[in-house]
């Protein structure tokens, strides 16, 4: 398989962009520039795109590649692939759902404890000598809060098994009812961030998601209530959510997603009650080579004409 | 009175309700202002000018108390004990008791009274939030996100998966349960060492600390600390829990030998520490300020404000137990 041609475009383990070029042609084509020289003297012969969180085929680049026929994502998200484009073309389509679950579901709770215990905060107390002047203050009990969901997929659904250890009255918001379900659905998500402590986002980015958490939302939440981001950026109107805080309408966040990362509103970083992480949901060694394994075993099943493990498309 | 610490003198000890049973409070008790709100027209409680730990040996006051509210950050020893001959009950705001000379207490038939099980679900959550932290780099990555500048991309080192994990949970008591409670929904195995084994209590038994850290991700203690536990996280522990292998401590600092963890962790003999406690509090090893793989917090893993009107609760309720000569509420035996 050696020459099959391989463009990667999004950032990826490099124990992944390794294996791909031991097995594979592969293209760089993350950088703009790198992107631009290798489709002109290589477009006709790419058969594979690599894509990841951080970069995916729009239709433009899936035009360009004649010969394309399977996008296999180092992600469970795939907002950034064109997948009505890939319908289209008949290219198929993998993520890595499950092999991240368990780690974005702890994440969450940790999320969810260092902002309302203040971890984060307790530890620049220490580090800067303060402890020495005085005690820290008083923070926030996790233990029997209730849990709010927005997405009780397999994430969401991790995230509420981990907060019942802890206690906590779980409710949820999804397009629909699931009927299986042991907690309490509300049919809004406003409705749901009036009644909740912490609002966990957990649902995939789609057009009707987008700015899912607005400023209706966010006041429904309340100058106690807690959001959690864990899904992506785009999902939170940011300015809205930077305003809340500033404003303390909004108690507090957690948020390991951004509209534009790596850019982090300044406004934040002087906040006591928010926690903010460099995207780093499924960043564990396990996980990320996993993913790494996964993506490898659905390109070499297209290849050899097996079925795909996680299709998408 | 040679051994007792250098004074300065209690002064004026503020006085309200002249006819209200009167309780000294020793140590600055975080719940002492919810305190004094509550029940001030249930006790008059007697606080200590003085910002040092320890007492003058004088006046009429002293003599006629009957009931302490001590901290944990205050060592009611022998010779203090001994200022206060009508002393009936120490009731201390904390669940550990290693601040105080229990057996003095037994020989002049002192009753002690503690937090019981009131800080357990609070300690555990913070165990947890400690464990998620120190493995996943929590506060590190807060940290590189508030300092890093405008990078082009976020390139931040990979954490260590604890869903699946074994842990390790040195002293099964009412923190210990709550930690396994939550730990196994994240599909942890859960392992423990205490003194004895439990038999109503289904995760494998480990007889030897070191044994259970040789099979175990991570160590998270919370056992008292008493003579037997004292440094019970030695060398040879730090050295079978291994170079991928993490500690948290929600229990006492001195439960680590914690020169010893110093030096692993900077020789990178042990993957990380989450500490909550010290040996010489508030003072922390200064070489570990500026590790990445560690976390530190200032002994609040029981500090939250839903428990701090419980806690005074139950310091009132003991109290009023003793003077009733009712059965104390959570005695502490020993």
């Amino acid at each position: 398989m050696g020459s099959i041609s391989v463009l990667l475009v999004g950032k990826v383990l490099p124990y992944l962009e390794q294996e791909l070029d031991k097995r594979y042609n592969l293209f760089r084509g993350i950088d703009p520039s790198q992107r631009a020289a290798v489709l002109r003297d290589h477009a006709s012969s790419i058969r594979a795109v690599v894509a990841s969180s951080s970069g995916g085929p729009d239709a433009a680049l899936i035009e360009a590649l004649p010969k394309l026929e399977i996008v296999s994502s180092f992600s469970v998200g795939v907002d950034r692939i064109d997948l009505q484009k890939c319908k289209e073309k008949g290219v198929r389509v993998t993520n890595t759902p499950d092999v991240l679950t368990d780690e974005v579901a702890d994440l969450t709770i940790g999320l969810i404890l260092a902002v309302l215990r203040r971890i984060c905060e307790c530890d620049r107390y220490v580090r800067s000598g303060n402890w020495k002047k005085g005690d820290y203050k008083l923070t926030t009990k996790f233990s029997g809060k209730t849990l709010g969901i927005l997405g009780l997929g397999r994430i969401g659904a991790a995230v509420a098994k981990r907060a019942e250890g802890f206690d906590c009255s779980i409710c949820y918001y999804s397009r629909n009812e699931k009927p299986d379900s042991k907690y309490k659905y509300y049919p809004s998500v406003v409705e749901l961030a009036s009644n909740c402590d912490v609002l966990v986002v957990a649902c995939p980015l789609t057009p009707e998601t987008h700015h899912i958490i607005n400023r209706e939302v966010i006041n429904a939440l309340g100058p106690k209530g807690v959001l959690i981001n864990i899904g992506r950026g785009k999902h939170v109107d940011e300015p809205e959510l930077v305003s809340a805080l500033l404003e303390g309408r909004l108690g507090g966040a957690g948020l390991d997603v951004f509209e534009k990362e790596p850019h982090v509103p300044e406004e934040l970083f002087g906040l006591e009650n928010v926690v903010l992480l460099p995207h780093v949901g499924s960043a564990t060694v396990e996980t990320r080579t996993a993913m790494a394994d996964l993506v490898l075993d659905n390109l070499e099943a297209h290849f050899l004409g097996k079925p795909l493990l996680t299709p998408l498309v | 009175m040679a051994e007792e610490e250098k004074v300065e003198g209690l002064q004026q000890l503020k006085h309200e309700n002249q006819d209200l049973p009167q309780v000294l409070v020793l140590g600055s008790p975080t719940c002492l202002q919810t305190l004094k709100q509550l029940y001030s027209h249930k006790f008059r409680f007697l606080i200590p000018n003085t910002s040092l730990d320890s007492l003058y040996p004088l006046t009429a006051p002293l003599s006629s108390i009957s009931a302490v509210i001590c901290s944990a950050s205050f060592s009611l020893t022998a010779p203090v004990l001994r200022l206060l001959p009508s002393l009936r009950l120490v009731v201390t705001t904390s669940a550990g008791t290693d601040h105080i000379d229990l057996n003095e207490c037994g020989c002049r038939g002192i009753q002690v009274a503690g937090a019981g099980k009131l800080f357990s679900e609070e300690v555990a959550d913070m165990a947890v939030g400690l464990l998620i932290d120190v493995m996943r780099r929590v506060s590190a990555a807060d940290r590189f996100v508030r300092t890093s500048c405008e990078a082009a991309t976020w390139d931040f080192p990979l954490g260590y998966k604890i869903s699946g994990k074994r842990i390790g949970i040195v002293g099964l008591g009412s923190i210990g349960m709550e930690v396994a409670k939550r730990l196994e929904c994240f599909g942890c195995t859960i392992l423990y060492h205490s003194k004895h084994k439990k038999s109503a209590v289904s995760y494998p038994f480990y007889n030897s600390v070191i044994d259970l850290a040789a099979t175990s991700n991570a160590l998270v203690l919370c056992c008292a600390l008493n003579e037997e536990t004292r440094h019970i996280v030695n060398r040879e522990v730090m050295l079978a829990l291994g170079k991928e292998g993490f500690i948290v401590n929600v229990g006492r600092g001195s439960l680590i030998d914690e020169k010893q963890l110093v030096k692993f962790l900077m020789d990178g003999e042990i993957g990380g520490a989450a500490l909550d406690v010290f040996e010489d509090e508030p003072n922390v090893p200064k070489e570990l300020l500026s590790m990445d793989n560690v976390v530190l917090t200032p002994h609040c893993a029981a500090f939250t404000s839903e428990c701090i009107i419980k806690l005074c609760e139950l310091v009132a309720g003991n109290i009023e137990a003793s003077l009733s000569d009712k059965p104390l509420i959570t005695q502490v035996k020993w």
